[in-house]
């Protein structure tokens, strides 16, 4: 219950403040330039408080290609967006829809941009 | 009348070669009023000045800075910046310029000096452990490793800190430990381990008189205390369960606690995954209160004089700070300082705050007696704020 009302509370405070900059809705199947920004950047900052700026591992493992390009790109996906339930891997569904999920994991695997 | 000429001479010469050493022919100065501002993404350091809210100067080339922690040297003079990549880095706040510089990990989360200042010594990840330099060449004085299990295991290292008679407490967030390193003899360390502390411990914190040491849980609703004045200290559970087993939010940000806040004989700590601050009775360590806030806080943090507490939080509500009055026992103020603000600091008797908004790319100043924004300064995507008072202050 309570989980729910925090899932709610974070969906409005996104769609206020996060997206407010991007010129489209959080739903689209690849993000403009604007929300691919903010995605590079909630990346860079927001996942490198735990994995590193750099992405080389920090509290969590690294996601550089070299640690996750072998690995199921669904699986991935599904641990962006439901986290690692016992750890401190957050899901991310609500912040994230799926198809931007899915743009982050082939940029992780791919090599993540810098800006 | 030769004396008189050479001592002449030799006052020139002294004078050039400290005009020199202060970059650029700048007066003799203390740094009692200076501080650093971490530039995360750009691998640089501001040096700042207090009373002019002015920066003094930019040392760049220091790696990567995301999630940087500095110490302070006791004369002020020096700050150690603990890169995330490992590079500890000791910079000279007067002349602006790396004074030695080493890598000593693959992946470092933050450090503590020593209570003589002889010592600074770094927390690591990777490879897990400590390790312990000389305050003045940097030099390797003991690397121990935190090992755990069978032996081969390395746990990431978590909330050092540093404690009265050269010893520095740490957590062992993969083995769920805490172990006290007594550095008397750094080549020798002496190590005393207490397991079963908690699961995932995340942090850690001393309290500002050196006496308790607590490591925060994150794998389960509760905080670990050891009493260091204790000639054997005993592990200790509070705040158990404080989470009343309801399903807790998901945590975008792990609170920090370093720093954290203590006034008068009560202690306000952030509560995991709710957006809750905890009072404790630091005389009983039992729970007195709670306050309801804005988001999860990440930062909580007293004013000098314990008058005000200050809190800030994690995604989503990034861009909020709330002012809790410890007299009148209520929030007083809802503060937007800026986009994603990461981390706060009190000038060193608490008239101001500085507050880095990462996203808006400055630090902002606000006068902690009228809440009211008071200046701030470019900087590119600030993360930690250090002032140079921390030098004479148990556990920063
Ligand atoms: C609060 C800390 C934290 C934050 C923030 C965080 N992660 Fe994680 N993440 C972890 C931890 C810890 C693990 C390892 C979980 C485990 O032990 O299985 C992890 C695991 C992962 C994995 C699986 C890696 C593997 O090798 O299996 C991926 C992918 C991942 N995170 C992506 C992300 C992305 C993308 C973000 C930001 C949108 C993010 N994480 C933000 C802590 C975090």
């Amino acid at each position: 219950m309570d989980y729910r009302i925090g899932r709610f509370r974070v969906l409005a405070a996104v769609l206020a403040g996060m997206v407010s900059c991007a010129a489209a809705p959080a739903a689209l199947a690849a993000p403009d330039d604007e929300r691919g920004r903010s995605l590079v950047r909630l990346v860079r900052q927001d996942c490198g408080a735990c994995h590193g700026m750099l992405l080389t591992g920090g509290l969590g493992p690294a996601l550089s290609p070299d640690a996750l390009r072998d690995r199921p790109r669904e699986a991935l996906v599904a641990t962006v967006l439901g986290g690692r339930p016992g750890t401190p891997m957050p899901p991310w569904r609500g912040l994230l829809t799926e198809d931007e999920a899915g743009w982050i994991v082939d940029r992780l695997q791919a090599g993540f941009p810098e800006r | 009348m030769l004396s008189v000429l050479l001592r002449a001479i030799a006052a020139l010469a002294l004078g050039t070669s400290l005009a020199g050493c202060a970059g650029g022919g700048a007066a003799l100065r203390g740094t009692g009023d200076l501080g650093v501002v971490i530039e995360r993404a750009d691998g640089a350091v501001l040096v700042v000045e207090n009373s002019t809210r002015s920066i003094l100067g930019r040392i760049d080339g220091l790696g990567d800075l995301s999630h940087a922690h500095a110490v302070f040297s006791r004369d002020g003079r020096y700050a150690y910046v603990f890169g995330r990549d490992g590079g500890l880095s000791k910079l000279d706040l007067l002349t602006r310029r790396v004074a030695a510089r080493v890598m000593q990990a693959g992946n470092s989360i933050g450090g503590a000096i020593s209570q003589d200042g002889r010592l600074v010594v770094a927390q690591n990840y990777d490879p897990g452990g400590i390790k312990v330099f000389d305050a003045g060449s940097l030099e390797l004085l003991a690397d121990i490793p935190a090992t755990h299990g069978d032996g081969t295991l390395r746990s990431k290292v978590v909330g050092l800190a540093d404690a009265p008679g050269n010893r520095f407490v740490f957590a062992l967030y993969d083995a769920g430990e805490i172990w006290i390193a007594d550095l008397s003899q750094p080549r020798s360390p002496r190590i005393t381990r207490f397991p079963g502390a908690g699961r995932q411990p995340y942090d850690g914190l001393v309290t500002p008189d050196g006496r308790h040491y607590l490591a925060g849980l994150f794998g389960e609703d509760g905080i670990a205390a050891l009493d260091l004045w204790q000639p054997q200290p005993q592990l200790r559970r509070i705040l158990s369960g404080y989470g009343r087993g309801e399903q807790r939010l998901p945590v975008f940000k792990m609170p920090h606690l370093r720093g954290w806040a203590v006034a008068g004989r009560r202690a306000y700590l952030p509560a995991v995954g709710r957006h809750e601050v905890l009072v404790v009775d630091t005389e009983t360590w039992q729970e007195v209160g709670r306050i309801p806030v804005k988001g999860q806080p990440v930062f909580v943090m007293a004013r000098p004089d314990g008058r005000q507490v200050w809190i800030n939080f994690a995604l989503p509500d990034n861009g909020w700070v709330q002012v809790f009055d410890t007299l009148g026992g209520k929030i007083v103020a809802s503060l937007q300082p800026g986009r994603a603000v990461l981390h706060m600091e009190f000038t060193a008797r608490g008239d101001e705050v500085w507050m880095s908004a990462r996203d808006d790319d400055r630090v902002v100043i606000y006068d902690t007696a009228h809440l009211a924004r008071v200046g701030e300064i470019a900087a590119r995507s600030p993360s930690g704020i250090f002032f140079a008072s921390r030098a004479a202050r148990i556990g920063f």
